[in-house]
């Protein structure tokens, strides 16, 4: 990750602490996958080295392609191939992906039920370099069509299980890709991704910390702090934004005497979004703080600075859960 | 199974000729019973899809989705009123069911669905066909088959900048088993072509395609282009169709151009008057 103060360019890395790092989960994983099985292809739209899918390409040459800077293309090219009997792996970032090809992903994919497995890269605050690479609403975009499965993994672990997950799945997914340097959070031989499934990494009562992505190592962290200040905490991790397991949130909330949604993501139309529709289906109130990325867009800067701006980091966390005036307005 | 066409054989222009009057028949009466409908656009794509889907295409009518079949990929969702009649004519679908067009709970729908025999995308969208048809192209080429991809879109969809990373794909992947048959009507939906897209044909050449621009109502021209497109030679072929909205029903000819065409209910039979007497 980027140090304090300094803007990087291109290229960060995800991981930031003590936990071990694996390099490009995700394209390691695709090549392998490809290995035994012809019928996967991979694209990229002028961003393959940007969003890992390069040891795929060195991999399996004859089935890359390379459309150039044309995100509807992207998606058209793979939802051809898609339709041609292919699984089609598109990679390019979320902004451009979401923002740029939402039509294509909406019609040529998921009203098509086109086999295209859309992974998009710097989700949220995992670049510095502002509002035009951030995909800071990408999963509320996302989440809103009808037939699109919609992942927001945690970590290495996540990452290389989701792309044989998504492989396996019959229709459209889209997958937020952690890149670089990704940490692995999750044991590979004991946790087993499952898109829809919810987890329960904590269940000890008191504060319920709901999480998706990046930000559940996050709340991990957050949870030991507080557990050394007394406070007892349960974490409830949801990798799959669509389609969303509103019964184990219901459960889950049933638990804990107050809720704090985390998303690498703006806090309306994503998880916290998801949750308090939960929530208020369900019937079940309970004093709710939602941390992620505040409406509005983000400037360009390092990453512990922005993501310590907008309320994301543990030390941020943990001053939220503590911050009784902010749970007094909740 | 049997497969329809042969292309390497020589067509009879005259039974062409006749299915393309047989798909403007069906045309004129599904506009009639809904009383509106792309009813310009159909008669003008008529001959094209006649010269496609009884000559140049191979399919198996009894199963549209067989894997080695050639594929047509329809992107100007509107125009399925032809499509659909073209299927009738081919035994994709049943000539009754198109008693059904455009009405609730139809699979002939007033714009494609994938859902239905036959149709290779949802089209409405416009700008989605060639991209589309691209990844089936290197899809088929990946699976070393000889099938081809045929795709139809329309002048107005050059706006579209998605056809242009398209076109430029195309040509970049040295597709020399995609045709793209462009229907240059000069109509759009605000009425004539609002914003100017020529020379089609030079700016299609400088993507790196190869280039034929005939008259889209001369079925002796259609069978020709297509017949040159068949070339393997690392390129992308690009047929430009002149087509006469309206083509083969003179009243509508001359009818101010639009892109949805109002019709009393009492010129109906005059039409179909017009064109048993037209010569297309």
């Amino acid at each position: 990750m980027s140090e304090r103060g300094k803007t990087l360019a291109m290229g960060e890395n995800v991981a930031t602490g003590p936990r071990p790092n694996v390099e490009a989960p995700f394209g390691k994983a695709l090549a392998a996958l490809a290995r035994g099985r012809n019928d996967i292809v991979g694209l990229s739209a002028d961003l393959a080295k940007y969003t890992d899918i390069l040891p795929f390409r060195d991999a399996h040459p004859d089935r890359f392609f390379n459309v150039g800077m044309a995100e509807q293309n992207l998606i058209g090219v793979s939802a051809g191939l898609a339709k041609s009997g292919f699984k089609a792996f598109c990679t390019t970032y979320g902004v451009f992906a979401t923002r740029r090809a939402y039509d294509f992903i909406a019609i040529a994919c998921a009203h098509s039920k086109a086999d295209v497995k859309i992974f998009a890269g710097l989700p949220g605050l995992t670049t510095g370099y502002g509002g035009t690479h951030q995909a800071i609403e990408d999963l509320a975009l996302m989440r809103m069509i009808p037939d699109l499965v919609v992942i927001d993994p945690c970590d290495a672990t996540e990452i290389e299980q989701s792309v044989a997950a998504v492989a396996a799945h019959d229709g459209p997914t889209y997958a937020r890709l952690l890149r670089g340097l990704v940490p692995r959070v999750f044991d590979p031989a004991k946790h087993r991704f499952e898109i829809g499934r919810a987890y329960t990494l904590r269940a000890q009562g008191g504060l319920g910390m709901i999480s998706t992505g990046m930000m559940t190592e996050r709340a991990i962290d957050a949870a030991e702090q507080l557990a050394a200040k007394g406070i007892e905490t349960s974490i409830l991790h949801m990798p799959t934004i669509k389609p969303f397991d509103a019964k184990a949130v219901a459960d889950f909330a049933r638990g804990v005497t107050r809720i704090m949604t985390l998303e690498n993501h703006v806090v309306s139309g994503g998880l916290g979004t998801l949750v308090a529709e939960a929530l208020y289906e369900a019937c079940i109130f309970r004093p709710t703080v939602r941390v992620g990325i505040p409406d509005r867009f983000v400037e360009c800067g390092s990453l512990p600075y922005l993501q310590d701006k907008c309320g994301m980091t543990v030390e941020r966390i943990v001053a939220a859960a503590l911050d009784g005036a902010r749970w007094r307005q909740a | 199974m049997t497969t329809r066409n042969s292309p390497g054989t020589d067509p009879s222009v005259a039974e062409l000729k006749a299915r393309a009057k047989a798909i403007r028949r069906h045309v004129l009466a599904m506009s009639r019973r809904i009383g509106q409908g792309y009813v310009v656009q159909g008669l003008a794509i008529a001959d094209a899809l006649a010269a496609i889907y009884f000559h140049e295409l191979r399919y198996d009518p009894a199963n549209p989705r067989w894997a080695e079949r050639d594929r047509f990929v329809l992107s100007t969702g509107h125009y399925s009123i032809a499509l659909w009649a073209t299927f009738a004519e081919a035994g994709i679908i049943l000539a009754a069911e198109l008693e059904t067009y455009g009405r609730d709970e139809s699979r002939l729908e007033m714009s494609t669905l994938d859902t239905t025999p036959g149709v290779e995308i949802i089209g409405g969208s416009l700008g989605h066909g060639l991209g589309q048809a691209v990844g089936m192209a290197l899809g088929q080429r990946l699976r070393k088959s000889d099938a081809r991809i045929f795709v139809e879109f329309s002048d107005g969809e050059l706006q579209e900048g998605s056809t242009w990373e398209a076109l430029m794909s195309g040509g970049s992947f040295g597709l020399d088993n995609l045709v793209a048959l462009i229907d240059c009507n000069g109509i759009q939906a605000d009425g004539k072509i609002v914003i100017d897209i020529e020379p089609v044909a030079d700016k299609c050449r400088a993507f790196g395609w190869d280039v034929q621009e005939i008259d889209g109502n001369s079925m002796d021209a259609i069978v020709a282009a297509l017949r040159a497109a068949r070339a393997k030679n690392g390129k992308p072929k690009a047929i430009v169709l002149r087509t006469l909205p309206g083509k083969g029903v003179p009243t509508l000819e001359k009818r101010e151009k639009a892109h949805f065409v109002r019709v009393e209910a009492n010129e109906w039979d005059q039409f179909d008057r017009e064109l048993e007497e037209s010569d297309v």
